[in-house]
């Protein structure tokens, strides 16, 4: 990728919890188009780094640029409308909505009824409504899942609950997508699926960042690593760099490269 | 896809908007006592209070142990500004609700940090506060002998001085009330604050501004509870601040659980619950026990809010929603496999 685009960077990202530093001066930058991810053993950093990009947690000291913009101790609704949306490891779906509800609720930023002209239902408001189930709709079926549109979410196999979190971050049109260890307790199958959904939506433009265990995904679908030891990065780079840097086998590949070899 | 699809989304059936007005148009007709006409009166003004407050509780996920204090302010400023001030009650009513939606904003912005039981209880200090000012600005108030002689409201020279009369004014106004809030949970908003209940670090994630509609749904509520304070200023047209204190705030947490905070109905359900079983109890508290005073009113619906929360915790409303959906049923089985039909020929199908 010559002409790639910075479209997030993060400068000396640190986060001490009172003594421990668990993340520590982390710096990346991820290109526009690319499918991004953050690695390391467990302890390693990578929830706390995505929770300072989304907000959730406030950085001790660093930046996170996104377009130019400080996205720095802003809080998780305003990253949202930047552009930064993202799913959860321990699936957060809205378990009191039907599936598409969650996905119009994933759309929120697309629209703007404000208390009065919803309470009085404004014509404008109607059309806004059935436009945004639309759009719902649409992400539905990128993702696959359309046809269980009207199932409350909470009913849903593990698997769809992962694609609806992704449809539903999908809904406002975001520029990129942050998954947090999307393939954690899916079958094979369902992995599968997942990927062809990512695949296919980068082809379209989304970029992506993700935290993942699941090496043999992360070396499959990843355009570029970083990987965290203890709060540190200790390498970054494409899949075939990551597997040649000794750092990074030393730290945390050793075991697994060997089972990669012998599967 | 159409404006109807809409109705999918929102499964929600219009049977309750047709047979509220049937039911407030043909009780009076029926049941001509002003007794009865009296108690509904009183469910009305307490639905409208609830209708804010299952916005607040069952669709927002925050606990309001303080209502009675908008309740409070609304009926002391139209009192005030209607005999005091000799103004038009109208004016009184808006005035209310403006200074109940200002003090909603004041005291929201801190408590709103709060969760669960921090709130409940700041909440709970808010009404004891305003308890008290009520009790103490005796040149405003009356103290605590109350406030005397509120006039009546009148409309364009009709005057709502009678039973029938004002139980007619004070539906319609219960009536508008669900509409908007059922406007309200039926749109972008709604969903917003269901997602906050539903999970709110995703609501957060989505772009939600959780504290911002935490607010406003809770000004809201303070401001249908200060519209049902005046309602009741005018109507008894006598107020004292016990009125408004801390066990009122109870009662309407009781109402709107027993009600159900899952639906905007729950509120009118909970409402006469709470009214017509404290009417039963009071004719049959003295049979049964013949010395126990109007305590024991707080006893019987303590239990029954125990019992409530454990059989049903979400109130009775899903169980009527539940014997009106059998009526339906027929229809929708129709429609269901015609739409999967019809999805199945769209998108080749694929999506099953």
């Amino acid at each position: 990728m010559s002409e790639a685009k910075t479209i997030l960077k993060v400068e000396n990202l640190t986060k001490q919890f009172g003594g421990v530093v668990a993340v520590s001066d982390v710096s990346f930058k991820v290109n526009k188009g690319e499918i991004f991810a953050v690695i390391g053993p467990n302890g390693a950093g990578k929830t706390t780094l995505f929770n300072m990009i989304t907000g959730v947690l406030p950085a001790s000291s660093g930046n996170v640029f996104f377009e130019d913009k400080n996205l720095t101790r802003k809080k998780p609704y305003q990253i949202a409308q930047a552009g930064i949306t993202r799913t959860f490891q321990n699936l957060e779906v809205f378990s009191n909505m039907s599936v598409i509800e969650n996905v119009m609720t994933g759309a929120h930023l697309t629209m703007k009824t404000n208390l009065l002209m919803a309470g009085l239902r404004l014509p404008m408001v109607t059309k806004e409504e059935v436009k945004i189930m639309e759009t719902a709709m649409a992400c539905l079926e990128r993702v696959g899942i359309a046809g269980l549109a009207h199932e409350l979410a909470i009913t849903l196999p593990y698997g769809n609950q992962r694609l609806l979190e992704i449809a539903r971050a999908a809904a406002s049109d975001p520029k990129v997508i942050l998954l947090d260890e999307p393939m954690a307790g899916l079958n094979p199958e369902e992995s599968r699926q997942l990927v062809d959904v990512i695949l296919k939506m980068r082809e379209e433009g989304m970029t992506f960042i993700f935290v993942e265990h699941d090496m043999e995904t992360v070396m499959s679908i990843s355009d570029r690593i970083v990987v965290l030891d203890n709060g540190v990065k200790i390498g970054e780079g494409t899949p075939e760099e990551i597997y040649q840097n000794p750092k990074v086998v030393a730290a945390y590949l050793g075991d697994e490269e060997e089972e990669y070899v012998n599967a | 896809m159409e404006k109807k699809d809409l109705k999918k989304v929102y499964h929600n059936s219009f049977i309750g908007l047709i047979i509220l007005p049937i039911l407030i148009a043909v009780l009076p007709v029926v049941i001509p006592s002003s007794y009865i006409l009296t108690i509904f009166i009183m469910v009305g003004i307490y639905a409208l209070v609830c209708n804010g407050m299952t916005m607040l509780i069952g669709y927002a996920g925050q606990i309001s142990l303080g209502h009675a204090a908008f309740y409070g302010i609304g009926a002391y400023s139209s009192a005030i500004i209607s005999t005091t001030y000799g103004l038009s009650p109208w004016i009184g009513m808006i005035v209310g609700m403006i200074i109940a939606g200002i003090i909603a904003i004041i005291v929201g912005i801190p408590t709103f940090k709060l969760k669960g039981h921090y709130l409940a209880l700041a909440t709970l200090g808010f009404g004891i506060i305003v308890f008290t000012l009520f009790k103490e600005f005796r040149e405003l108030t009356g103290g605590s002998n109350g406030f005397f002689g509120i006039p009546s409201i009148n409309l364009f020279g009709f005057e709502f001085n009678s039973d029938l009369r004002y139980f007619y004014l004070v539906w319609v106004f219960v009536f508008i009330g669900i509409i908007f809030s059922r406007n309200i949970i039926h749109s972008r908003i709604g969903r917003a604050l269901r997602s906050i209940e539903g999970s709110e670090i995703a609501s957060d994630a989505v772009g939600v501004n959780i504290m911002k509609y935490k607010l406003q749904v809770f000004v809201l509520s303070a401001m249908f509870a200060s519209l049902a304070g005046s309602l009741l200023a005018h109507y008894v047209s006598f107020i004292n601040p016990d009125l408004f204190g801390a066990m009122t705030s109870i009662y309407f947490l009781i109402m709107v659980i027993i009600g159900g905070s899952k639906s905007i109905w729950g509120s009118v359900i909970g409402a006469a619950t709470y009214v017509l079983l404290g009417e039963l109890l009071k004719h049959f508290m003295p049979i049964l026990l013949p010395n126990k005073g109007g305590e024991f009113e707080i006893v019987f619906f303590g239990i029954l809010l125990v019992v409530t929360l454990i059989y049903m915790p979400n109130g009775l409303s899903p169980q009527l929603e539940k014997i009106f959906s059998k009526f339906q049923k027929k229809k929708v089985t129709i429609e269901t496999p015609l739409q999967i039909n019809k999805k199945q020929i769209a998108s080749g199908g694929e999506n099953q």
